[in-house]
Formats: structure tokens, sequence, C-alpha cells
């Protein structure tokens, strides 16, 4: 669920329903696939933006680069997820989130009371946020099993998962005779990785 | 039922690569056994996550790679700050008060320094001599130290099937040591030696099939890392024709070759390498390219066959993100790559004098 042109929280910002051009659409869908080239659009159009405001927020240039990445990540999740539809422009959004990123860690920090200067206008993103943080702490408990696994199982699963090498090049890559063996390897190692997965999962 | 069996079956109905009849009998065996099914159901979330997680990897190392680019194009540009810094005006505040107050401290120090002089002269010449015997003996201990090089032996257990693989570099002085990832292959034991012969055993910790790059740490008691490399990496784009030199192991002992810049983009359009017209040959993998700066710009991997003095190099760029993803997996691990180098000026073969000691060959103990 998405709820975009929603009344304003914050006083005197004014949203204005502005028609989602189907190239637009399109540069949405496409981040969605990973492609180079939308992705470089997007980074180019708003990132700037999003600097801005962070540094003008008590931020440096390193935290703008993080909330502006963060951003992306959730719009890449909400391009995924198939009952989402953009109803409201990219930049609008990426702003609306990196806002709420923004304040969170101000909060969190407790460097100023909240009050964060900003002049555009805005889109209520809280429940993208709930579903986004949901997705992170699965993704942090995949990435703590991975820490833990070892070697050669954790290059394997890269190799396989991330990389997507086949089993052919993974075997010559990793010296296994054949496929098999490097499959089988794979496998092995995968169990392993469930059970470091579920025990960090459940104690998250 | 066996837990590999399962994983394996589970990824396959998740990929739809199960013909009807398998997928028949794997359906009938979720029912007929509890047990199976709720492993599956665990299988079957546990393999969404991890092909999840191979996504959110590809696209966090996309936007790494655009923001990298965007930067080197000048398309995203760090912000000024537009007031001028607090010390600043502090300074310009309170200039003539700390004029007023180093005037001040600086003639009680020359009055002091008088008195000291006055009272006793004799004490720097003593000093002085201190200093010149703790010298020498500094120069016996370093004697000893050399004929004790001489005499260690290799490491390597006689009879084990090793391979002088190629070349790597320390990216941290910590024993953080990177080369192609081909270099290891099929690797049991991995030693490195340094430029005086000596041996330590080092262990993989990582190797990026992707870029070919490996990264090695020297886990060997003997070996005593150094406080600083002398040079740094490169974040920036090489130019055409600028020159660059190479230092590496073709043979026992430590060779230097010099080239230039040839090609922006590795074969075939590769944009993770570049081309570097130099004379390398087998060994040479792994090694530094260095630019005029003594900064790394690549990690040398490959020649072309077919011509000759055509060589690539992974550039270095990508190491920077293949530390940085593996960083994202072990929070611990402490590597820090410096981005100046203080070799910048100094002449090619004080550079040279600085940067082999943090060479070394690789040596791989096939298993």
């Amino acid at each position: 669920m998405f709820f975009c042109g929603l009344q304003p929280k914050i006083k005197g910002i004014n949203i204005s329903k502005v028609a989602i051009t189907e190239q637009e659409k399109e540069v949405f869908r496409s981040v969605g696939n990973n492609e180079k080239g939308a992705i470089e659009a997007v980074y180019k159009e708003n990132y700037s933006m999003i600097q801005h405001f962070i540094i003008s927020n008590n931020g440096t240039e390193d935290d703008a680069r993080d909330v502006f990445q963060e951003a992306m990540m959730v719009l890449y999740e909400k391009s995924r997820s198939p009952e989402f539809e953009l109803t409201c422009q990219i930049r609008t959004y990426l702003y609306s989130v990196c806002r709420r990123l923004w304040l969170k860690k101000l909060q969190y920090a407790r460097r100023i009371e909240t009050q964060v200067e900003n002049h555009d206008k805005v889109v209520a993103v809280e429940e993208d946020m709930e579903q986004h943080e949901k997705l992170t702490q699965q993704y942090l408990s995949m990435r703590s099993a991975m820490g833990k696994i070892g070697e050669p199982c954790k290059s394997l699963i890269e190799a396989f998962y991330v990389h997507r090498k086949n089993m052919h090049e993974i075997a010559s890559f990793f010296g296994y005779t054949n496929a098999d063996n490097a499959k089988n390897q794979k496998y092995k190692c995968l169990v392993r990785l469930k059970k470091l997965f579920f025990a960090q999962y459940k104690s998250n | 039922m066996e837990q590999l069996h399962i994983a394996e079956l589970v990824e396959k109905y998740l990929k739809s690569e199960l013909n009807p009849e398998e997928k028949a009998q794997f359906e009938e065996l979720r029912k007929s056994n509890p047990e199976v099914d709720q492993s599956v159901v665990e299988y079957h979330f546990f393999l969404e996550e991890m092909e999840r997680y191979g996504q959110v990897r590809r696209f966090k190392s996309n936007l790494y790679d655009t923001h990298h680019t965007l930067q080197e194009n000048g398309d995203i540009k760090d912000v000024q700050l537009k007031t001028r810094a607090k010390i600043i005006n502090l300074w310009s505040k309170y200039r003539r008060v700390v004029a007023v107050a180093a005037s001040i401290a600086g003639i009680t120090a020359l009055f002091i320094s008088g008195m000291v002089s006055i009272f006793s002269p004799n004490a720097p010449i003593r000093d002085l001599e201190e200093l010149r015997r703790k010298v020498s003996n500094l120069e016996k201990q370093s004697t000893r130290q050399i004929s004790e090089f001489n005499k260690i032996k290799t490491k390597i257990e006689p009879g084990a099937d090793v391979k002088f693989g190629g070349t790597s570099f320390m990216v941290d002085p910590n024993g953080f040591l990177v080369t192609s990832a081909h270099v290891l292959k099929g690797a049991k034991k991995v030693y490195v030696q340094n430029i005086e012969g000596k041996d330590f055993l080092a262990e993989i910790v990582h190797k990026d099939l992707e870029s070919d790059i490996a990264l090695l740490k020297i886990n060997d008691a003997d070996f005593a890392s150094s406080s600083s490399l002398p040079y740094g990496f490169s974040r920036k784009k090489t130019d055409l024709s600028e020159p660059v030199f190479t230092l590496g192991f073709p043979k026992d002992e430590i060779v230097y070759n010099e080239g230039y810049l040839s090609a922006q983009m590795g074969l075939e359009g590769d944009t993770m390498s570049c081309q570097i017209t130099i004379t390398a040959n087998p060994g040479n993998s792994g090694g530094p390219v260095f630019n005029k700066n003594g900064e790394v710009i690549g990690i040398l991997n490959a020649r072309q066959a077919s011509a000759n003095g055509v060589v690539f190099a992974t550039k270095s760029k990508n190491i920077f993100r293949v530390i940085e993803s593996l960083k994202e997996t072990e929070k611990d691990l402490n590597i820090r790559m410096k981005g100046t180098s203080v070799l910048k000026g100094a002449n090619r073969s004080t550079q040279v004098k600085k940067v082999q000691d943090h060479i070394y060959m690789v040596k791989v103990v096939l298993g």
C-alpha cells in the first residue's frame, strides 16, 4: 500500500498532484530490474537535491551518500513489489523517504529537536518504511550468517547467488574436478548457512 | 530424508526446473511426510531470502559503482560549505590577542634558553655522544639480523607440489595483500615471499571471480607489520598515455618494468579493466600498476596472446569495491586503504626502493 498525495502532515507544505509520465514509470520499473542506465539517471537527477537537504540539516557528505543510497534501496524494493504503483514523481518519493530517514537519524542521535528545514513537498511513507525495516532486518540476518560461515562456503555461495556464476565456472575457479562436485559442496554449504540464518533470524 | 537432497529439490522446485513426474513425486512426498513438509517450508523461505540477498548485493554494488562513476565524471560534486568554518571566525576575531600572546611566549622562550645555555653549557655535547653510541649499537644489531636472515630456510615442506603463482602487494600494512584471483587457482596452501627471500604463510581471505581479485592475509608469527605503506590507491581515472610502472616476480628476483596506459577498457570493452602497453610475463599476474605519483591504479592480470606488449589490468576502484563489499559481511575486517602516496614527486628509483619491500611473490601449494 502506498499513499501518495495524501494530505500533508507538516504545516505549510503544499502537495499538488502531478501526472506521472510513462517515461517516469519506465525508469521506476528499470530500477527494480537493477538496470544501470536507470539507476544512473535517477542518481544524476536527484542526488544534489538530497545532498543539499542533508548538508543544510547538520549532515555530512557521507551522511548524504548513505541516506540517498538507502532511499534508492527503498525505491528498488517498491519497484519489485507487485502491488505497488507509482503515483507520485520519483523525485518526490525519494525526497520523502530521505527526509524520513534523516529525521529518524537525527532523533536517534539527539542532535537536534527533529526540526528539519524543508521547502519541498512530501508524501506519506510510513508504511513503506516499516516494510523496508523488516526487509533490512532479514538482509542483515543473512549478511551476519554469511559472515559466520567461513571459507570456502562464503565465496562459493557468493559466486552463485551474488555474482550469478554457473556451476561450471565455479568448479573451474575453485578447483573442483567437475560441476557436480561443486554443486554438492554448494548444497552442503547451504544446509549450514540455513542453520546460521535461522539462528540469527529468530534472535532478532 | 537427507537435508542436502531437500535443499536441491526445493531449489529446483522454486525455479520450476523439475519435470512433471519429479514434481508429482515431490508433492506426494510433502503430503506423506510432515517432517519433510516442514523442512520444505523452511527451505522455501530461506532460499527466497538467499535470492533476495543476492539481488540486494548486486543492486548495492551497482549503486556504489554509479556513485563512483558520477563523481569521477563530475556529475555529482562535493558541496562547499556556505559559511566560513567556526575556527576561522575565531581566528579573525582573536588575531590580535593571539599575536600578543605569541610574542610574549617567544620572548620567554628565548630568555629561558639563554639561561639554560649559560648555566649548563656541556649538556648538549653529552647527549650527542650517547646518541652516536646508540647508532653503533643498532648497526651491530642489524648485522646480526642479516646473518639470521641468511640462516633461514624455506618453510615449505620438501616434496610439496609448489607452483610459483605470481605477485601480490600490500593493501594494508597489517599483512593484507591483494593479488589476482586466478593466481590462487587450486591452492591448498599459500606462501608469500618478500624480496629478501623469506617465506610467510598466508591465508586466503576472499576471492572475487568478477574482478579477478583475491585478498590474502599473512598469518605468520615471523611477520612484522610496518606502520604505513609508502604508496596510496588512486580513485581517479588514469588518462590515456599516462606513464605507469610495475614490479613483479616473473622470475626469482623482483623485476621492474615501465609502460603507459594505452586504452581505458580491457578486452572486448571490459570496463573493469584497462589496457597497458608494458612488458609482462607469467608471474607478473597480481602485481601492482603504479602511476607517476606512486599510486596504485590497477592489478596486472592478463596479456593478449595475439599481440605484443598488450597487457590488461583490473582497475584499482575494483579493489575498493571488493574490500567495501567484504566489510559488509565481515564487520571486524580492519583494512584501511590509503589514498595519498608519499612518493609523489620522488624520482623513479627512490619510488621503487620504497615500494619493493611491500611486493611479495606468491607461491601456491597445490592440493
